[in-house]
């Protein structure tokens, strides 16, 4: 193992890192709306990991200001528009999680899925 | 350029704006476009079918005609407009055979909603089918699980809500591993057209270079896949939403669906790592494993249920853990079985779940095995649909599941590591698979059982259903035709691999 590569990407890291803590608490938490937010962590750190790949030190963002069009002035513009594309992405997905949530909240006033699921079992429908 | 080379984008965009279409409409009105639109794409992705065995090679379409690599692509070859076919054919059917329950669960006011559902999920299956991009790819993997989970839970009630939103857990885990993986491949090669991101893993594979990230990225959008697919240890939510929401939801659920994922998979392997690093990775054994336990686990599961659908449901998990298994072996010939089994399956699994609804239907709505005794002499249209999928699952000769099993047989013959657990697997699944749809058939038929349907001592009225009839017809049909005249569509399914280079 090659330390020395780890501290010097260490934001790549923090990304993963932080992508690990959404998944466990997206699959973990019984609590619908913790659940949620590791959803949120979990995206947002693939955007980071995204965002830090098309990001060339020393370089400006890819939008023509001064007259300069040289490519080698500005950043990778692809991974930006990733970004942006996987944000509505997950936007639409959370907005759908959580008016799930409300829908479940109304009938079975409890947040906790495992709970809910004992109760499907014990209805017997 | 012919104009025939427009209809695989042609039938995106219709079904695209079919749907939106159809929030305008009122729920009548709403389902003769969306049959219309089905039949329509259906006949296009005919003639592009048509089209391609006639030129003898595949067709790449410049979305804006930027070239690549620039621009977003759609590339049409025989494997391609041969699955957008079927996927249509399928499709039409569960909807026509789901047509009564459809009208009776879903309110009279969200009727459009279902269609617009249906239509997004059809836009998305033909993208992912057609693409050429790989992050295009996964934007239509997220708009098809959210019309997925929207099909799920349109028969409102606290079983389907629940359902669905365990579905969009799983679902989300596995799209948030298919991103991360594909934005690993996009920082290894620089590109996101999938024939260029190939030349690059090709040149990386041969030069040795980032083995790890390339294996890691491999690994994570396979089990991603897997992880939406239903792969076994992940199928928790597959039960609840195959058994409890609306007929046709189910059958599309199961039979279109995951089999867009595993087609995704498939064009990964193909299209975007190259076969040949694929087969040099240790990602196949897992799957290979997973898939072996999947045959056993999801059956043995299905044998402990006490209800039809959820036994069914059960089953496909059984199923799906065939295709990984045909996977995992390796070969081109493991992926030919793979592919057959998707047909075999997606035929046979949404006749099961049309029939097991004439056969609820007619035992007083009941699902519980105790209340079936003698259904398929009260209705005998669903009763043969019935046994025709469960010989078909087991894999008697002359329908398209004895095709599958054989497929997978050959292709285990002669493996050096994996012949022995494929052909243990196979016979021991075959067994469990016979035990519990013999026993569902043999009860519809108990002799002695009256021809009429007795329900707390009430007599019940089968409704005749034209609509499922029509369906289940065409479904036998169809498994008699991938069974009888398998040969075809297996040299199909070859000369289409084979393009997919």
């Amino acid at each position: 193992m090659n330390f020395a590569n780890l501290l010097n990407n260490y934001a790549e890291a923090v990304a993963m890192i932080l992508f690990g803590i959404g998944f466990s608490n997206l699959l973990l938490q019984k609590n619908l709306m913790k659940k949620i937010i590791g959803l949120n962590i979990m995206d947002t750190a693939t955007y980071l990991f995204l965002a830090l790949k098309g990001y060339i030190e020393g370089r400006k963002a890819p939008v023509v200001v001064d007259g300069i069009q040289s490519v080698e002035a500005y950043v990778n513009p692809i991974p930006s528009g990733l970004v942006l594309t996987g944000i509505v992405v997950s936007v639409s997905v959370t907005a759908l999680m959580l008016s799930l949530t409300i829908r479940l909240y109304r009938r079975y006033h409890t947040l906790d899925l495992d709970e809910i699921s004992t109760r499907l079992k014990k209805e017997g429908k | 350029m012919d104009f025939i080379q427009n209809f695989p984008f042609m039938s995106i965009i219709l079904s695209l704006f079919s749907g939106p279409l159809s929030s305008i409409l009122n729920g009548k009105w709403a389902k003769r476009v969306n049959m219309a639109v089905i039949t329509v794409i259906g006949l296009m992705s005919g003639s592009v079918l048509a089209y391609v065995l006639g030129t003898g090679q595949g067709f790449v379409y410049r979305m804006g005609h930027f070239s690549a690599p620039w621009g977003n692509e759609i590339r049409v070859g025989v494997l391609e407009a041969f699955m957008a076919l079927f996927f249509c054919v399928i499709m039409l059917l569960c909807m026509l055979g789901g047509v009564a329950e459809r009208e009776k669960e879903i309110e009279v006011s969200k009727q459009n909603l279902y269609y617009i559902m249906v239509n997004l999920l059809l836009c998305s299956l033909l993208a992912l089918i057609y693409t050429n991009d790989l992050f295009t790819a996964y934007v239509f993997v997220e708009i098809n699980t959210i019309s997925a989970c929207g099909l799920i839970m349109i028969k409102q009630n606290g079983r389907t809500i629940e359902a669905a939103t365990r579905y969009m857990i799983m679902s989300l885990l596995g799209s948030g591993l298919l991103l991360l993986g594909i934005c690993f491949l996009y920082d290894l090669t620089g590109h996101l057209l999938m024939s260029n991101i190939k030349e690059q893993v090709q040149m990386l594979a041969a030069t040795g270079q980032y083995h790890i990230p390339l294996v890691v990225s491999l690994g994570l959008m396979s089990v991603g896949l897997a992880i939406k697919s239903a792969l076994y240890p992940f199928h928790a939510w597959l039960p609840d939403a195959y058994g409890y929401s609306t007929l046709s939801s189910a059958a599309i659920l199961s039979s279109l669906v995951s089999k867009g994922y595993i087609f995704l998979l498939v064009k990964i392997f193909y299209r975007v790592i190259g076969f040949n690093v694929i087969c040099e990775s240790k990602v196949i054994h897992v799957l290979f494993v997973f898939g072996i336990l999947g045959m056993i686990m999801g059956s043995v599961s299905a044998i402990q249920e006490r209800d039809i659908r959820r036994m069914i449901a059960y089953s496909s998990v059984a199923q799906i853990g065939y295709i990984y298994m045909g996977f995992g072996l390796g070969t081109e010939i493991g992926v030919v079985a793979s592919i057959y089994h998707i047909l075999s399956h997606a035929a046979t699994k949404s006749l099961l779940f049309v029939a097991a609804s004439g056969i609820t239907d007619a035992s007083g709505g009941s699902r519980q095995f105790r209340d079936l005794t003698g259904a398929g002499f009260r209705n005998k249209l669903a009763g043969i649909a019935f046994t025709v999928g469960s010989l078909s699952m087991v894999g008697m000769p002359m329908f398209s599941g004895f095709i599958s099993k054989l497929l997978f047989g050959q292709a285990a013959m002669g493996h050096t590591h994996k012949m022995l657990p494929t052909l243990i697997a196979l016979a021991v699944s075959t067994v469990l698979n016979a035990i519990y749809f013999m026993k569902t058939v043999i009860r519809l038929y108990a002799p002695g059982s009256g021809e009429e349907a007795m329900v707390e001592g009430r007599v019940i009225h089968i409704k005749e259903q034209p609509a499922k009839s029509v369906a289940l017809v065409f479904f036998i049909l169809l498994n008699l035709i991938l069974g009888l005249n398998s040969e075809p569509v297996i040299r199909l399914i070859e000369s289409g691999l084979q393009m997919f280079d």
